[in-house]
């Protein structure tokens, strides 16, 4: 029961926390910023809309917004989200994860280069190259955790006697894996300094560029399949974080809440204190988790042996 | 260069005057002054009773003026002296002569030209835009064009962009305007004089001032008005009041590129500011309706100069504090050095003026090489960072902002009596010729005004400093990568209606 609540709690808050980040950039910039419900109505204007679809496109671009939500809306299935059993688990359930979302984001590459656009395609290829790197750092960090607690499933990493807490037995190695998943949650999420979501200037845009053709409901669908992959994201760094293993679930989900939005307004903030990277130091960035990961591996191999 | 005639700015010149030469001389001593490293002010056509003729004048530390009847087809200049290019297309275009042995011949707006003869670049101009429109390919399995425009995303006017890539990287970046082109120059010859200087400040919307000053001083030179040194005064002001609220909007745009909010937004409401001063000085926050010949329409008073005199106060050091957020915050540096780099060499050759000029290491600005108004008697800009890269010409603009805030103080502190202005009817010489020339915001601008024997006006001719710079864009983005053209766009930020007129 709990595990179901606290799955359609969180569907029915995420895209009320994106709003926050926006607020926090313009709090820096001294202006007011959206309403906070701003993406209720962005969703309710686009789904009474209608999709416009290009004669040259196929079947392919119509499933790319489905396959890309429904992907990243499984990843909070599986998630142990503010202290309730995740609704589905079993060991190994992490890798098929990042596996699904790697094929969201392959039908939403597919979408963008079925329109056949330039810019679709540049923004593609980008994707692509970059999610690649940034996969590195996933597996890195699966690995690792899987040397610290024998598990491969996100239910027994924040669950039972051996659990992944920065408050622990692994502080050290943790702050490596936060500073690295911050990083991973940034490009993936196509967040300054790799992407910038605000711009309007197709010839710099990854994420954006790709969605350009999507209208009406289909693109209420990728950005709700956005606003999940978000909420995973930092609810995956908050789980870490987060020290109170309460023994009742709303003081529980509270404390998971504050921690998963005090994530969102670091965000805003080094959104607003960074400019964004040149397209060629994206890549170097996008190693550095690698690195931290690696380096943390390196660590649990002497002192576990 | 012995056989041009010299001549000065704003300054009444009769036709018969101007040496009238062979055209095989004519190429020659252009060439030669190219080749000392004169660079061309104007270079056009224009119809004398039904003869064509070429006129150009040319910059080195003077100005220098020659013509020519115009042949049917000439050995193009540009094939030995890269800065003539766009001029020579554009005689092509407007009246059918072609340049033999140009590189890239091609129309520059895609009308049709005025002398009635056939199209040299074949073009039906009844059709739409598909006519004979090349674009230079590169060819290769690797390499992708990338088309952008010419409808944009935002509020940008309208242009189209050719890239040619590989990956990421630019090798070639064509660009192609000609889609606001209104016939400004045909419309300044057919209307009555009062009509000119509504027409001058709707050249290029955001150089109301500049273009209007040019036409202003034209004029005044060829019938010979003098203007009162209050009015000077006020002239001088609007036009450093424009170059600072363009000069900080592009600051903040610049930081907006890169995705660093906060200087953007402050800069958007600090340039509103700016503009405010201008309605303040004016009545207008772009500067329309205050330049007029013989004067300017609002004289300022103890009240004015008070308002200004404060407001500059405030706003300076805020100018400064927010220019630091920019330019000392490393992530920005690692997007604006070493981005979009014009050398000066290339620069040299292609003739860039303004600050994007300056920031490529040619020092000329018109304010100093040929003073109008009260430029004589001001302290000269100087900017230390030359290296032609987005940082650059970044860097310039908040120099020339804080330069020209001190003019304004200088100004502001000058007590001079302000005469009224009263309208006058301009009687306009017969056969003269006049070329102006200012500093505006963007570089330099340039009217050339011919009359004929009536004293109407036989040529009007314009140059927005964009007609040169727009190569400089094209050159910056070689080698780059194609998501830094925004930000190397930005940084030169040249006029689209400007240069279609």
């Amino acid at each position: 029961m709990e595990s179901i609540f606290s799955f359609c709690f969180a569907v029915l808050i995420a895209p009320f926390l994106p709003v926050v980040i926006q607020k926090v950039k313009a709090f820096f910039a001294g202006k007011q910023g959206p309403p906070l419900l701003l993406n209720y109505y962005t969703l309710i204007k686009l789904l009474r809309k209608g999709s416009v679809y290009s004669t040259s496109t196929s079947f392919v671009f119509r499933m790319g917004p489905i396959i890309g939500c429904a992907t990243s809306m499984m990843m909070l299935l599986f998630f142990p989200l503010a202290g309730a059993a995740p609704i589905f688990s079993f060991h190994g359930d992490v890798i098929i994860l990042f596996y699904l979302m790697g094929l969201g984001r392959f039908f939403t590459i597919l979408a963008a280069l079925d329109t056949a656009s330039p810019f679709e395609g540049m923004g593609a290829a980008r994707e692509a190259f970059f999610s690649t790197l940034a996969e590195a750092a996933v597996f890195g960090i699966l690995v690792l955790f899987f040397r610290l607690t024998g598990s491969l499933s996100f239910a027994e990493f924040f669950t039972g006697n051996n659990i992944i807490n920065l408050i622990g037995a692994h502080t050290a190695l943790l702050i490596l894996v936060i500073v690295a998943l911050y990083i991973v949650m940034l490009t993936e999420n196509s967040r300054v300094p790799v992407d910038d979501p605000a711009t309007h200037l197709e010839l710099t845009m990854i994420h954006e560029v790709m969605i350009l053709d999507h209208s009406g409901p289909d693109l209420a669908l990728i950005e709700l399949g956005a606003w999940f992959k978000l909420l995973f994201y930092s609810s995956f760094l908050a789980k870490i974080i987060d020290p109170f293993q309460l023994q009742n679930f709303w003081l529980n989900c509270l404390c998971f809440y504050a921690f998963v939005l005090f994530i969102y307004i670091t965000i805003g903030t080094v959104e607003s204190v960074t400019a964004r990277y040149k397209m060629n130091m994206v890549p170097k960035f996008i190693l550095t988790p690698f690195a931290l990961v690696f380096f943390a591996i390196i660590f649990t191999m002497e002192l576990i042996k | 260069m012995d056989k041009l005639l010299q001549i000065g700015h704003n300054e009444k010149v009769n036709r018969a005057d101007i040496p009238h030469l062979p055209f095989d001389t004519f190429r020659r001593q252009l060439l030669e002054c190219a080749a000392q490293g004169g660079q061309v002010v104007q270079f056009f056509a224009y119809d004398d009773q039904g003869t064509i003729k070429l006129l150009a004048v040319m910059r080195t530390d003077k100005l220098y003026v020659g013509g020519c009847d115009a042949p049917d087809s000439f050995p193009s200049l540009t094939a030995e002296s890269e800065r003539f290019h766009m001029f020579e297309r554009e005689i092509g275009e407007q009246y059918g002569i072609k340049a033999e042995g140009h590189p890239w011949y091609k129309m520059v707006r895609y009308h049709a030209n005025c002398s009635g003869k056939k199209d040299v670049f074949g073009n039906d101009y009844r059709q739409d835009i598909p006519g004979n429109y090349p674009y230079f390919t590169v060819e290769g399995e690797t390499v992708h064009e990338v088309a952008v425009g010419p409808v944009h995303a935002g509020i940008i006017e309208p242009g189209h962009f050719r890239f040619q890539c590989c990956g990421e990287r630019v090798f070639h970046l064509e660009i192609q305007l000609g889609y606001q082109h209104r016939g400004v120059e045909k419309l300044l010859q057919s209307v009555p004089m009062k009509r000119l200087p509504i027409i001058a400040e709707t050249i290029a919307g955001d150089t109301t001032i500049g273009h209007g000053l040019c036409q202003a001083q034209a004029i005044e030179a060829l019938a010979g008005i003098q203007v009162d040194e209050g009015a000077k005064i006020v002239r001088t002001i609007a036009l450093e009041l424009e170059r600072i609220a363009n000069h900080i909007g592009d600051m903040g745009a610049l930081s907006l590129d890169v995705a660093f909010n906060p200087p953007a937004a402050y800069f958007g409401r600090i340039r509103g500011d700016y503009l405010n001063l201008s309605q303040v000085l004016g009545g207008n926050r772009f500067g329309r309706g205050l330049v007029r010949v013989g004067g300017v329409t609002h004289v300022m008073g103890e009240e004015q100069k008070k308002l200004l005199h404060d407001k500059l106060d405030e706003l300076t050091p805020e100018v400064e504090h927010v220019s630091k957020l920019i330019f000392f915050a490393s992530s920005v540096n690692g997007r604006f050095d070493h981005t979009g780099t014009v050398t000066t060499e290339n620069a040299e050759k292609i003739g860039l003026v303004g600050y994007a000029g300056r920031a490529s290491g040619l020092p000329y600005d018109a304010r100093i090489s040929f003073p109008t108004e009260c430029y004589k008697d001001l302290p000269a800009n100087s900017n230390g960072i030359t290296n032609g890269d987005v940082r650059s010409r970044g860097r310039v603009r908040f120099h020339e902002v804080i330069h020209a805030t001190r003019l304004i103080y200088i100004l502001l502190d000058t007590i001079i009596e302000a005469t009224p202005y009263t309208p006058q009817e301009v009687q306009l010489p017969p056969d003269s010729f006049v070329v102006s020339i200012n500093e505006a915001w963007r570089g330099e601008v340039s009217h050339c005004i011919l009359t004929d024997e009536k004293g109407t006006i036989l040529r009007y001719k314009v140059k927005d400093p964009s007609f040169h710079n727009w190569t400089g864009l094209a050159l910056a983005l070689r080698d780059e990568e194609i998501s830094d053209f925004p930000l190397c766009n930005k940084s030169f930020n040249l006029s689209y209606c400007g240069f279609d007129l």
